[in-house]
């Protein structure tokens, strides 16, 4: 398998929100501006690759040769909540204004699943650094772009005459399920 | 002892400590130095959001206040008590901010104006103001009488009485949302130790005044003259009053031949006429 059909795979075919339903928190969360929504998936790229990175490190030459794989998910949280810190601390100081357009999205990343389920699954496949890397931008990438195409959806749905029963997060929920519909073409794209 | 259990709690233990090390160092090298008072400022201010100072909220009031970029009597909201608790706060002890209220520059009410046609609809002056010749009132620059000032204050301060939007001095906080929502750019903030006041927007000439109001500024500048100080100005037929000179003495009030410059909402036209 090459890097190409990892990243695609990652983005298009097995994408984190709508095929796998990882980070919904944030995808019904952070949704309803397509601007929000670009700078959550930005943020969200960057820390993912960082993490995906870090992981990895740690997974082979921390959790392997001292045999406690099963240790992995607290481990992996741990990396997780301090790159999320360090990022922040980070943006805040080299760039207040792109820290201000995050806002508390930034934080928010933390307790986002698809940091950790890529994470996860990187081990589980056995991807080596590079591989591990690419997969999780990939995940990113994907993340974003269902974000900010569901996004876009949903300000037009504002301006639509919705049944009262339907208003707000049931046709969000609705809108989500036919798009994870629609994503269900790529699954052709690679073959197995 | 069995090394499955020191093998963990030393590996993620010294994760754990490294980490956090880690995060204390950046936390001091990364530190963005914020000033103290920011917060500080900030429990001094009213908390309202209205946005009546001109920055984004009280957060960046605050902040502006403290930067020096704003004066500490600029929040028009909070009064007088605000301005000497942000005072205390930076250390300065300047003037008390003069109080300030919303000010509607018509009086031609329903009995004193003409209308162009009979208007039947939504009651919104910005719609109103849209349609042919500026609204149904056939002065284009008076009140249209919609209420979107009233709606628009937070405080309850402006009653439409007679097709007219008046302001109640006492409630009024001088945020400033009627004077950005009127579409006709009616209303303005005038100071409250001040009572005289020109209750007319109109830019036409005298006779175009006379034949849509009553009781509009014709631009005769009798009021000019009256003034011993010279603090009212007749700009474009319009009489317009220098605050920061008028001392309150009426004289310009007593002259007015429509009664448009007001002392306390009252026209003194009357009374001038009865002492005559």
């Amino acid at each position: 398998m090459n890097l190409a059909v990892v990243f695609v795979g990652a983005a298009l075919v097995n994408n984190f929100v709508l095929s796998q339903f990882l980070g919904i928190c944030p995808f019904l969360g952070v949704s309803k501006k397509v601007e929000t929504a670009i700078g959550m998936g930005l943020a969200v790229i960057f820390v993912i690759a960082m993490a995906c990175a870090a992981t990895n490190v740690v997974y082979n030459f921390i959790l392997v040769p001292l045999d406690i794989i099963y240790l992995y998910n607290i481990a992996f949280i741990l990396i997780i909540a301090t790159l999320v810190q360090l990022v922040e601390m980070f943006i805040k100081k080299s760039s207040p204004t792109l820290y201000q357009a995050l806002g508390v999205y930034l934080p928010l990343i933390t307790t986002n699943c698809a940091v950790l389920g890529v994470a996860v699954l990187n081990m589980t496949s056995e991807y080596n650094f590079i591989y591990s890397v690419v997969n999780g931008v990939g995940a990113a990438v994907g993340f974003t772009l269902a974000i900010v195409l569901f996004a876009g959806i949903r300000e037009r749905i504002e301006y639509n005459n919705i049944p009262k029963a339907f208003q707000g997060f049931p046709m969000a929920l609705l809108t989500a399920g036919l798009m994870a519909i629609a994503f269900l073409g790529f699954s052709g794209l690679i073959s197995q | 002892m069995d090394m499955s259990i020191i093998y963990p709690i030393i590996s993620l233990g010294g994760m754990g400590i490294l980490f956090g090390l880690g995060l204390g160092f950046a936390g001091v090298k990364f530190k963005v130095p914020q000033d103290e008072r920011v917060p500080l400022v900030r429990d001094a201010l009213p908390g309202a959001n209205c946005g009546g100072c001109g920055f984004a909220g009280c957060d960046a009031l605050a902040t502006a206040i403290v930067e020096g970029n704003a004066s500490i009597t600029a929040c028009p909201v909070g009064g007088a008590s605000t301005v000497e608790k942000i005072g205390e706060i930076m250390g300065l002890t300047a003037e008390t901010g003069e109080r300030q209220a919303a000010f509607v520059k018509c009086n031609g009410g329903l009995c004193n104006s003409s209308y162009q046609y009979d208007y039947k609809g939504l009651e919104d002056c910005r719609l109103m103001a849209q349609l042919a010749g500026g609204g149904s009132k056939s002065c284009t620059y008076g009140c249209l009488g919609g209420g979107t000032c009233a709606k628009a204050c937070p405080f309850d301060a402006i009653k439409m009485i007679d097709g007219i939007a008046k302001v109640d001095q006492e409630k009024c906080t001088a945020c400033g949302m009627c004077v950005a929502t009127c579409p006709k750019s009616l209303i303005e903030l005038v100071p409250c130790s001040s009572d005289v006041r020109v209750a007319c927007n109109s830019r036409d000439n005298g006779k175009v005044v006379r034949s849509n109001c009553q009781v509009g500024c014709i631009g005769c500048k009798l009021c000019e003259k009256a003034c011993p100080i010279e603090a009212v100005k007749v700009e474009g037929f319009l009489a317009k009053i220098d605050y920061e000179k008028c001392t309150g003495c009426n004289a310009c009030a007593l002259k007015c031949p429509t009664g448009v410059i007001k002392v306390k909402g009252e026209s003194l036209k009357k009374e001038a006429a009865k002492s005559a």
